[in-house]
């Protein structure tokens, strides 16, 4: 491989803002200067889409209306758990206006229970059993209800404590798999290790397994804090529920997918139908939410398809808001165990954690690796297990697992500094080795004032304020099948093609500035078309990979349209197209000024109607922690909060929220704001709203609706104000990385650690509710 | 295509089933709901009380929506919201609970707003019914609007019909709100991507550029 060294801004500017010398590729476009050099990067550019958004004009997939569509709904299971004897279907066969009727039925698959019967075992209510294609919604669900489902019911557990006993109703008999879009990232939840309803344990993850020597760490330690902490299970609620408009004609199956990863579901339709990927083209323009819950076709998608094949026509497909809360996932819950050790210095010398946590009938209860990686310690051991429930499955829900595992060992930290009579910041100045962390408590801090902060419970009067403070990390990772065209047409006109989707995050955008900025345009000149799987492949939106891994390749294939563009006017211009640069619509010449010409001239120079370059992720510069596309450094975050704990009644109020972040270059400051904002109002909603409540005694969850399942509305939405903080660690050409996991992960903790701070008395359970505050009051029982 | 031939095959009868769900809502606009043919008109016109009976089949009825009378094919049981969504292919209004608890279906009736999944379109009548397609006045954004997109107050954007359906409604007849007065004005306005903090800036910064 050719390759050349290139100089990029290296470190935080306004701290330690450097240099660095890399051995890259021959072909990489030159480095990028700092933000501050760059015209449309980094910038408060307004979201492309956003006309449409406040207009009513974008079109989800909810509101699709195809010629001769049908509407679905599916037939859900009523119990928990039980063998289906017989499922009637005759008088919802002669409802006027029911076009087709689908069942699932027992396939023999392994890892799965297969009791011979004709459908598969129902293991929890809202199970979907089938469903009807109808000229009208309303007509589906009338048909819905003439389906006649006999059970044979069995005994189901659901409170999960009580499933870990000996003797609890058993969930699945045999060894199950994890969930290809399960609960957790990186974590391996094995389901064939383990007994009954308990199984695991995960112990390791990409970052390893345990380290050094636990009962030593432990030995040497002068302090040691040991706790137990508890978080609920909660479901993701997009406002557009999950779905799919599924179009089946004969040489193509289009699928308009409320989706956060077209690519996957183009892979699971093409799979479960046998059928080429090169047949199946997924669509997604606008979404209406997903939070992580959104990468499968589920079986709503091959629903919808058997029905468009059975009826011939067009399927709508989109749950309803019950159906969304009970069966598409949720974050687990944990029961997490933590023993911390540290010297008289502060120095750590033993973490161990155990947890428990349940995905209802799925894998993936973990709680991250937060507490192997944040804070340096020579010592560490964790088993996470999962424990099977008959309740929905859980899906990944914004940094899986470290949510959870944040929750217990920030609050952890704080009350070990306050062991060793430390201010909690200037503790975690002592142990946390990260640069970017240390710059986001100085500028944090120093925003939010932390230097007002009393001791614990030391406030007067009934309503008492309290500060507090948590930290987290989430890796960077990059999906190498990232890929790009971008064109120039003839006569004007630049476009970018990905399968990548915008699910709110604003990547249509970002793309749009890398373009303009690569190619000396503006935002309004390039023509953004993603979200569809007929366009080069791109990266799921998950795990806060896809500004890392897709804005790369777009600069680069934008880099190589425009050089092939300025060698045309080099031509003409009878000079050495090194010397042309694009600059505000203009071609130039770096050392004669006379030479000018429009960039729309210029690509009428073009001898063919378009130039098209198509760029796939390369691997990092300097290379990868893991070859897949783990890389180096991490996204760090430092989230302050402000908490009024009304001490007669309980009530909670958060004040405010200064969240203090990274993501490498940023990219878009208006959206990244946007998206720290829904980080941190999940984490408020997290530690003090939200909870999915389920019946113990009929399986059934008694809040799966809007009016029920709280989460804060603008009353309760503090002010939150964001610092964020430019790092340079000069690893691709646009050395920019996500921010959608890193926004959520601290909040819940900072808000205990508040609340702490605020009555003197520590919460370890969320959420943290009025009945919680006068409990650890003692002034209820 | 399908409101077409149940327009034509659908002759209006007497004593048809109302649905329940809407029995006991109040028929405040009984009087005045629009139909397509007289006969029914007076019928109807004659009965205006709680628990009259119509349906199950489809009726034809006229509305009028931003400015523009439009005749559709309905059946009782039909809120506003799927009228304007499902007959009307005006899908800027959103269904997100389907039970009045997320003010994602807002739409104004003669200017004020209601939540349209809990309306019956047969309680709509002579009243105007304003959409977020609305809105826009001959290709010109209303000052909330524009600065919704200068403050990047969308995300998702599925929330963000009903959030300028609110605060339209607030700086059209609040010229000086604070604050406080947004938060009230979209306290109903579910958003999980989290964009209140944006919507509170641009509300307020258009209510600046209103006055
Ligand atoms: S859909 Fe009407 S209030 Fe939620
Ligand atoms: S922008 Fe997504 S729900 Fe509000």
């Amino acid at each position: 491989m050719d390759t050349r060294k290139d100089k990029f801004p290296h470190g935080i500017p306004g701290h330690n803002l450097s240099e660095i010398e890399r051995e890259i590729p021959i072909e990489e476009p030159p480095a990028w200067p700092v933000n501050d050099k760059l015209k449309v990067i980094g910038k408060r550019v307004t979201r492309i889409d956003a006309l449409d958004k406040v207009t009513g004009k974008a079109k989800f997939t909810s509101d699709m209306k195809l010629p001769g569509m049908l509407y679905a709904k599916m037939l859900r299971s009523k119990v928990p758990h039980a063998n289906i004897t017989s499922i009637d279907i005759s008088k919802a066969k002669s409802l006027a206006g029911v076009h087709a009727i689908h069942l699932i039925e027992n396939v023999q698959k392994e890892g799965e229970e297969n009791k011979g019967g004709k459908y598969p075992q129902v293991k929890y209510a809202g199970q979907p059993l089938g469903g009807v294609a109808a000229e009208s919604l309303e007509i589906a669900k009338d048909a819905i209800k003439l389906i006649e489902v006999n059970y044979q019911n069995k005994p189901f557990i659901i409170d999960m404590e009580k499933a870990m006993e000996i003797g609890a109703p058993i969930v699945f008999d045999v060894p199950i798999a994890q969930q290809e879009d399960g609960g957790d990232v990186g974590e391996v939840h094995d389901g064939s290790k383990g007994k009954g309803n308990v199984r695991g344990p995960s112990t390791s993850s990409f970052f390893g397994g345990p380290r050094g020597d636990l009962a030593k760490g432990f030995e040497e330690a002068d302090l040691v804090v040991e706790k137990t902490y508890r978080t609920q299970v909660h479901t993701h609620m997009p406002l557009e529920t999950h779905g799919v408009v599924v179009d089946w004609r004969a040489d193509v199956m289009t699928v308009y997918a409320s989706t956060q990863n077209t690519a996957n579901v183009r892979n699971e339709m093409a799979n479960v139908f046998n059928l080429p990927k090169s047949k199946v083209r997924v669509v997604c323009e606008y979404m209406g939410g997903g939070f992580g819950a959104k990468h499968s076709a589920g079986s709503f998608g091959p629903m919808a398809a058997t029905l468009a094949k059975k009826s011939g026509r067009p399927v709508w497909l989109m749950l309803d808001r019950q159906e969304e809360h009970i069966s598409e996932g949720n974050r687990p819950s944990s029961i997490q165990y933590l023993k911390i050790g540290a010297k008289k210095d502060g120095s750590l010398t033993g973490i161990q954690q155990r947890s428990h946590g349940t995905a209802g009938v799925g894998l993936g209860a973990g709680v991250g690796r937060i507490a192997q990686v944040l804070y340096p310690c020579p010592n560490f051991a964790t088993e996470q297990y999962d424990v099977l429930t008959n309740a929905g499955p859980g899906a990944a829900w914004r940094a899986p697992g470290n949510v959870q595992g944040a929750f217990g060992l920030e609050q952890a930290i704080d009350e070990l500094a306050e062991k060793l009579n430390k201010d909690p910041l200037k503790y975690r100045d002592l142990i946390d080795k990260s640069e970017v962390r240390k710059v986001e408590r100085q500028r944090g801090a120093a925003l939010f004032d932390w230097s007002r902060r009393q001791p614990a419970g030391s406030g007067k009067g009934t309503v008492k304020k309290g500060l507090g403070v948590g930290q987290s990390t989430w890796p960077r990772f990059v999906t190498l099948d990232s890929s790009v065209e971008v064109k120039i047409h003839k006569g004007g006109g630049v476009e970018i093609r990905s399968s990548v989707q915008d699910i709110g995050t604003g990547t249509k955008t970002v793309l749009a500035q890398v373009v303009a900025e690569e190619m000396g345009l503006e935002v309004k000149d390039i023509k953004v078309n993603i979200g569809d799987t007929f366009f080069p492949v791109g990266p799921g939106s998950g795990g806060s990979v896809v500004t890392g891994s897709i804005t790369p390749p777009t600069r680069n294939a934008t880099y190589e349209a425009k050089k092939e563009l300025l060698k045309l006017v080099a031509k003409k211009w009878e000079k050495d197209s090194s010397e042309l640069f694009i600059k505000d619509g203009q071609v130039g010449h770096k050392t004669d000024a006379n030479l000018k010409m429009s960039f729309k001239e210029a690509t009428k120079l073009m001898r063919t109607s378009q130039i098209s370059k198509t760029a796939s992720r390369s691997d990092d510069y300097g290379g990868f922690q893991q070859p897949w596309g783990l890389a180096f450094g991490d996204l760090g975050s430092v989230q302050f909060a402000e908490v009024s704990v009304n001490t007669d009644t309980g009530f909670i109020k958060v004040d405010k929220i200064v969240a203090a972040h990274s993501c490498g270059r940023p990219l878009n400051i208006g959206q990244l704001e946007s998206q720290i904002h829904g980080g941190v109002i999940q984490g408020v909603s997290y530690a003090l709203y939200e909870n999915r409540v389920m019946d113990n005694g009929t399986g059934h969850m008694m809040n799966a609706n809007v009016d029920q399942y709280k989460v804060p509305f603008s009353m309760e939405i503090p002010e939150i104000e964001t610092v964020i903080v430019e790092e340079y660690s000069a690893r691709s050409s646009t050395d920019a990385y996500g921010i959608g996991e890193p926004a959520n992960i601290a909040t819940a903790a900072a808000i205990a650690n508040a609340v702490y701070n605020a009555i003197g008395v520590r919460i370890h359970e969320i959420p943290i509710t009025p009945s919680s505050i006068l409990k650890a009051l003692n002034k209820v029982s | 295509m399908e409101d077409k031939k149940q327009e034509s095959g659908s002759q209006p009868k007497k004593a048809i089933t109302r649905r329940s769900f809407l029995r006991g809502a109040g028929l405040s606009t009984a009087g005045s709901v629009l139909l397509t043919t007289n006969a029914f008109a007076i019928d109807y016109n004659e009965y205006p009380v709680a628990g009259e009976e119509f349906g199950p089949d489809a009726i034809t009825i006229k509305m009028k929506v931003n400015g523009i009378t439009k005749s559709l094919s309905v059946e009782p049981r039909t809120t506003l919201a799927s009228a304007l969504r499902d007959h009307l292919e005006l899908t800027g209004t959103k269904v997100v609970c389907d039970r009045g608890s997320c003010s994602a279906c807002t739409v104004y009736l003669d200017g004020e707003p209601v939540n349209s999944c809990m309306l019956s379109v047969f309680d709509v009548g002579e009243k105007e019914v304003t959409t977020i397609e609305g809105i826009a006045k001959d290709g010109e954004l209303h000052p909330v609007q524009q600065a919704f997109i200068e403050h990047d107050a969308s995300q998702c954007g599925y929330c963000t019909p009903g959030m300028v359906m609110s605060c339209v409604h607030l700086v059209d007849n609040n010229t000086n709100p604070n604050l406080e007065d947004v938060k009230k004005a979209t306290r109903g306005n579910l958003c999980r991507c989290g964009t209140h903090p944006h919507v509170f800036k641009a509300t307020l910064d258009a209510s600046k550029k209103t006055i």
